[in-house]
């Protein structure tokens, strides 16, 4: 497997800008000619859609849901970054540049992270533009907030609803596009796998989940939008559909997969309440601005948190660091929660949970005020658990929540398969080995409505076919191999007869990935889970149970074969978080830290994003590495003490 | 006019037709419940009234065609609406449906509208045809001042007419319900028409409600009234 | 607790379907409404029986995907929530709880108490948009708007696209959704553009759907997990007739 990340040449400033001249265009006349394939509808896919069906390709995009606005980066809250510096309080393309590559602990490519920040600015005024209600002052001018412990104000935001909003303002482009007829939308299917021929992605096969068939899709190139894979946790702040599938069959066919172990763990979520919870819910991170963390001082103390007093409470954040206190990055607050609660001084039920403290912001700004900034999240965490936050501190504790991992991809967001393009939290580019808060929603962003409509013409003009007799179509021999390799997988799932259920299989994954490879890893617990779960996988195999049949809407056949795919995943995940010996990010390996236990990141031996080729089933995967050079951010050791 | 043919055919279009025509029709009610108001003064009142109504004679025309082409008008939008809202939900609920917030007369208007329309029917063949008339009073004639000639003494008709207790009865109840499809229809056309927001949504209901009451105590006060012997004097 | 749930089970459009009793055991209270779904699932599934299915993906209440008319109310008891978002303390042991799927013409059954509101995508692909192609934009700040008025828009772009106002509607009109998409593109200096094509199309789309007339129950605004107001919908006919009486 050849990595060639083609990084333009010239000065970091005006690499995007040269090589955007340089890149090859279609022509306009040809372009109704090209078909493009845009899996998934989220914000990288459905900007990418619509942007495509703008500049005149032929478009044909996918999703599971009923309906493209219910992807699931809908459900961010928080806010998108954009170094327009309306604040006026110092940002700058730079800072931005700056502050993602630090942020991700120097394990991203500074080329792309740069580019990400200039594009920033152009996605605030194109989502003006469509109507994206951002907050605004009473001067009628935007608000910005600081978010994540930025220094900067550099957030914009909808209320608690920024996804949400972002992702209207984006499927709206694309029903426009769809009423135009340069998209067609294919909902409630979804992709099973790609079709390569000469070793370039030339289509798709999808199923779809109202009747069961299995469907051909040509085209001249294929972009894969399908977001993360934190359910491979089973629990996590995931949608309960999302999935690793559309990944998974890509490494398969020969895409390389890099740092597939780096996973955000977000401080701030609703702690699990019993074991039929399905699923984790983030409070945002914006509620650490004003709310303070701590847990008791004694051991197992049982008492009420409003019985325990102030000289008997340990606010451990602000304590281990003094000058971030209770805004250090996530990957620093979730460790130190777990670090508490592992050490017993864990509160609820469960013990594993910290209280999230309003008392004093009360007291200072009134209930009023913190109303006014928080009402809507402290209204959810009332519903889910019937706690009155603004009399009683909340209780929290991290939860599964971002991937940085995914899809390699080069400075134009192409995978190692010529025509397969990867956007989104799909692919691994620009956060590293951690995201700062409210910079997935930019780079989704920026990959479909400003990088790839690019990119992926300039791949077409060299690739690509125009004429009927170049094209290649369902009929060819690899889509009938496809699809027949996927009519016996079915089949194989439907008649395994076993006595287990999916969902079954499906925690006792999670259970296994979150114990071992989870916040905290080390070497002896994940050689354990590359024992346990192909042996979970085995019994999968033998043991499923699947009611209903294969035609027809059959949701339990779905999660099955999703399941199925994280199975294979979760060994991919431990096997690349056991070869990383150091702690990055996210990535904390616990050979690797300070006295203080404090991450020690390994810049001589580990400055490098792991990729991850498939050999085929049952064969050790090889790791390639692309090794990241650091010209304009100095590796510093991060440190918010 | 073809614009206006097109608005009325969306389903909005049809709302905002039944709307003015509704009002057009409570200008109607309310103009005919304060002209027969005058039932409570002296014969010659409400004769004269009668007569000055009658004198215009093309005018009284050109007013009665307007009043049925609106009628009219109203009650085709009200049965396409409703057909339309009856074809929207072909499988209903096994666990009926719980109405959360809206209201009886809400809920009726379709059949209160129609009560009303045979009402109409009725009592238009009642006092200005006189095809019904138990008591026989139809086409008396009398005098009142000013005027040579005798004129239909309407006082007595109505007297006489509400004398007979069923005759009473159904004029209260038909204006009971009347009442009641006011009662929404008066706040009802003001959001179709796009008046009412947050800050007056509780004022536009009053409004309703209070129209509707205005309404029932007005015109039902007159059967009542002769049916007890307050006016016209004991049968 | 042990409940006594009466579920609408249809093996696919074309049959005819019928309410079927299932007894859901050890629920909990801390249990989402689809969690405790999810437990009678496993157990049917468990039992060699078909699961029930329905719509879900986010469990945050902001997808929209989630649907389910519980006795007689979409979205269930709790106003301003969501059927994800409810939770069983707001059942009592014993309980007989009705569940159904949403009700619409436009909303064809697919499975159990799975609906197809693409309905909804049609319509807004009629004009729920603002016609603005990437790389047009100006400066976000170029173009200064009252805070009421994005605030207003906001209220009303906060609409998940669950369709409960279809279903709770007496009429089984889809007004308030309607509503919702123009009066946030209206409240915005960006929407004026096509503010009257935009009403004509939505409406005449609305109509050709299927979906029933208004005659202002409110009972849509009642049951919208996102409380959008129903003052919306007089904007929206005030927009109609303007546009198709004066333009
Ligand atoms: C609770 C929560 C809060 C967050 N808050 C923030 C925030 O405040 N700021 C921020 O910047 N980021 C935030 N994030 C992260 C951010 O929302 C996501 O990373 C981002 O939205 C991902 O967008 P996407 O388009 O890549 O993928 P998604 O939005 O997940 O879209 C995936 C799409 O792919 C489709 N798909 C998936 N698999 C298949 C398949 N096999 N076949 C067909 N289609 C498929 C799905 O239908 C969907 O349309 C948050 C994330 C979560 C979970
Ligand atoms: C004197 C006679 C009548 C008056 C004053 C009257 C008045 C009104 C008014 C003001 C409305 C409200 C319109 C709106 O909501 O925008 C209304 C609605 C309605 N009317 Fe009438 N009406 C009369 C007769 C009738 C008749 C005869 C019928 C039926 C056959 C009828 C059927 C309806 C219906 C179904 C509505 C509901 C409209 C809606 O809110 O969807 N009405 N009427
Ligand atoms: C108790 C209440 C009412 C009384 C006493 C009353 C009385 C009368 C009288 C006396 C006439 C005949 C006038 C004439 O021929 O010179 C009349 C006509 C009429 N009334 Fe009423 N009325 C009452 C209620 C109503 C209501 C509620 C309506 C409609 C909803 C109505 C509709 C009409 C109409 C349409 C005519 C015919 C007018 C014409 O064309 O001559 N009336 N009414
Ligand atoms: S208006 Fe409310 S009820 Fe209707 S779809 Fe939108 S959110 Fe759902
Ligand atoms: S309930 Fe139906 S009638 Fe109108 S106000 Fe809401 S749409
Ligand atoms: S599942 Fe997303 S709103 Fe209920």
């Amino acid at each position: 497997m050849k990595l060639d990340s083609k990084i333009p040449d010239g000065p970091i400033q005006e690499k995007w800008t040269n090589h955007r001249f340089n890149m090859k265009l279609v022509n306009p006349a040809n372009k109704r000619k090209f078909r493009i394939i845009v899996v998934g509808s989220g914000l990288a896919g459905a900007s990418a859609a619509a942007t495509l069906g703008e500049l005149g390709y032929n478009v044909d995009c996918f999703c599971f849901q009923d309906s493209p606005r219910r992807a699931h980066s809908i459900a961010a809250q928080g806010g998108i970054n954009a170094a327009k510096n309306y604040p006026n309080d110092g940002d700058s393309v730079w800072r931005l540049f700056y502050d993602t590559v630090k942020g991700g602990d120097y394990r991203a490519r500074e080329a792309n992270v740069y580019r990400l920040a200039e594009i920033s600015n152009n996605i605030i005024d194109h989502c003006v533009a469509q109507g994206v209600p951002f907050a605004r002052e009473y001067g009628g001018l935007l608000d910005n907030r600081s978010f994540g412990g930025a220094q900067v104000s550099r957030t914009f935001y909808a209320r608690g609803q920024t996804g949400q909003q972002l992702l209207i303002g984006a499927y709206q482009a694309l029903a426009r596009q769809i009423a135009k007829g340069t998209v067609t939308m294919h909902t409630r299917t979804e992709l099973q796998d790609i079709v390569t021929v000469d070793g370039h992605a030339r289509g798709i096969i999808t199923r779809n989940l109202v009747t069961g068939e299995l469907n051909r899709h040509a085209g001249d190139a294929v972009m894969l939008c399908t977001g993360g894979y934190g359910n491979v946790f089973y629990l996590s702040t995931n949608a309960m559909g999302s999935n690793v599938t559309a990944a998974v069959k890509a490494w398969k066919r020969g895409a390389g997969f890099a740092n597939p172990c780096f996973t955000q763990i977000h401080p701030t979520c609703i702690p699990v309440s019993s074991e039929h919870q399905s699923k984790l819910t983030l409070m945002s991170e914006s509620l650490r601005n004003d709310g303070r963390v701590w847990v008791p001082k004694k051991k197992g103390d049982t008492r009420k948190p409003l019985d325990i007093p102030e000289d008997e409470r340990d606010y451990y954040l602000e304590r281990r660091y003094p000058s971030f206190g209770n805004l250090v990055p996530r990957d620093v607050a979730s460790r130190a929660a777990k670090e508490r609660c592992d050490a017993g001084y864990g509160v609820g039920r469960t013990g594993l949970a910290v209280y999230l403290d309003f008392a004093d912001s009360i007291k200072r700004l009134g209930e009023d005020t913190v109303r006014a900034r928080y009402g809507n999240l402290f209204d959810m965490y009332a519903k889910i658990t019937a706690d009155n936050p603004y009399k009683v501190p909340m209780m929290i504790y991290p939860a599964v929540h971002y991937t940085m991992g995914g899809l390699w991809v080069d400075y134009e967001l192409q995978t190692t398969v010529p025509g397969l393009f990867a956007l989104g939290e799909c692919n691994f580019s620009d956060h590293g080995a951690n995201r700062l808060g409210a910079s997935a929603l930019m780079q989704g962003l920026a990959d479909g409505y400003f990088v790839a409509p690019y990119t992926v013409g300039n791949y077409l003009a060299q690739h690509g076919s125009m004429n009927a007799e170049g094209k290649v179509t369902t009929e060819h021999p690899a889509f009938a191999e496809a699809e027949n390799e996927l009519r016996a997988r079915v089949d194989r799932l439907m008649n395994i007869g076993g006595k287990q259920s999916v969902e079954s299989f499906h925690k006792r994954l999670g259970k296994i990935m979150w114990d071992e490879c989870g916040m905290a890893r080390n070497k002896e617990g994940l050689t354990r889970a590359l024992e346990r779960i192909p042996a979970l996988r085995e019994e999968f195999w033998s043991d499923l149970r699947v009611p209903g049949s294969a035609t027809g809407c059959n949701p339990e056949l779905d999660k099955a074969g999703r399941v199925a795919d994280f199975l294979e995943f979760g060994e991919l995940m431990c096997r690349d978080a056991l070869t990383r010996e150091e702690s990055c990010g996210g990535h904390f390996r616990e050979e690797s830290q300070s006295e203080e236990g404090e991450a020690k990141r390994d810049d001589e031996n580990f400055a490098f994003a792991s990729v991850w080729e498939h050999k085929g089933e049952g064969v050790e995967p090889a790791l390639h590495k692309e090794d990241l050079t650091f010209e304009h951010v100095a590796l510093t050791t991060r440190s918010y003490k | 006019m073809s614009r206006l043919a097109r608005t009325v055919q969306t389903s909005i279009g049809a709302k905002g037709l039944m709307a003015v025509t509704g009002i057009a029709l409570m200008g109607f009610v309310l103009a005919h419940m304060i002209g027969n108001l005058q039932i409570f003064s002296e014969p010659e009142k409400i004769n004269a009234y009668a007569h000055f109504l009658q004198s215009l004679g093309p005018g009284l025309w050109i007013m009665r065609i307007g009043l049925l082409v609106i009628f009219v008008a109203h009650v085709w939008a009200a049965v396409k609406v409703s057909r339309a809202s009856r074809e929207a939900r072909p499988i209903d609920y096994a666990f009926k449906k719980k109405d959360l917030v809206t209201s009886y007369a809400a809920r009726t208007m379709l059949m209160s509208g129609v009560i009303v329309a045979l009402f109409v029917a009725y009592h238009v063949m009642h006092f200005t045809l006189g095809w019904i008339d138990f008591a026989g009073s139809y086409g008396q004639m009398t005098t009142i001042p000013g005027v040579d000639h005798e004129v239909p003494d309407v006082y007595a008709m109505v007297i006489d007419g509400f004398r007979h207790p069923l005759t009473a009865i159904t004029y209260v109840l038909a204006n009971l319900v009347l009442a009641l499809h006011l009662s929404h229809g008066a706040a009802s056309l003001l959001q179709t028409l796009g008046f009412r927001n947050r800050e007056n949504a509780a004022t536009v209901k009053k409004f309703g409600i209070g129209f509707g009451v205005i309404v029932a105590i007005g015109n039902c006060s007159m059967p009542l009234a002769v049916l007890f012997g307050m006016i016209g004097g004991a049968s | 607790m042990q409940l006594s749930l009466h579920v609408w089970r249809q093996s696919g459009p074309n049959d005819p379907g019928r309410m079927d009793q299932i007894t859901a055991t050890d629920i909990s209270g801390d249990m989402s409404f689809l969690e405790m779904l999810d437990k009678v699932n496993e157990d049917l599934i468990n039992e060699g029986k078909d699961p029930i299915a329905f719509d879900h993906d986010c469990r945050e209440g902001i997808c929209g995907t989630c649907s389910l008319m519980i006795n007689g109310v979409a979205h269930g008891p709790d106003s301003g929530t969501t059927t994800c978002q409810l939770h069983m303390r707001s059942f009592r042991d014993g309980d007989a709880i009705y569940i159904e799927p949403f009700r619409s013409r436009a909303f064809p059954v697919i499975r159990d108490l799975m609906v197809d509101r693409s309905s909804f995508d049609r319509v807004i692909e009629s004009g729920g948009y603002i016609s603005v192609n990437t790389g047009n934009a100006q400066d976000g700040n170029a173009l200064p708007i009252k805070k009421a008025d994005a605030d207003a828009a906001m209220d009303a772009a906060a609409c998940i696209g669950c369709g409960a106002c279809v279903a709770s509607c007496p009429n089984g009109s889809a007004m308030l959704f309607v509503a919702a998409k123009i009066t946030h593109l209206g409240q915005l200096p960006q929407g004026q553009p096509e503010r009257s094509l935009r009403a004509k199309n939505m409406v005449a789309a609305m109509d050709a759907e299927g979906f029933g007339a208004c005659s202002n129950h409110y009972e849509c605004e009642a049951v919208c997990p996102k409380e959008i107001p129903a003052d919306t919908i007089a904007r929206m006919n005030r927009d109609l007739f303007k546009a198709s009486l004066c333009e």
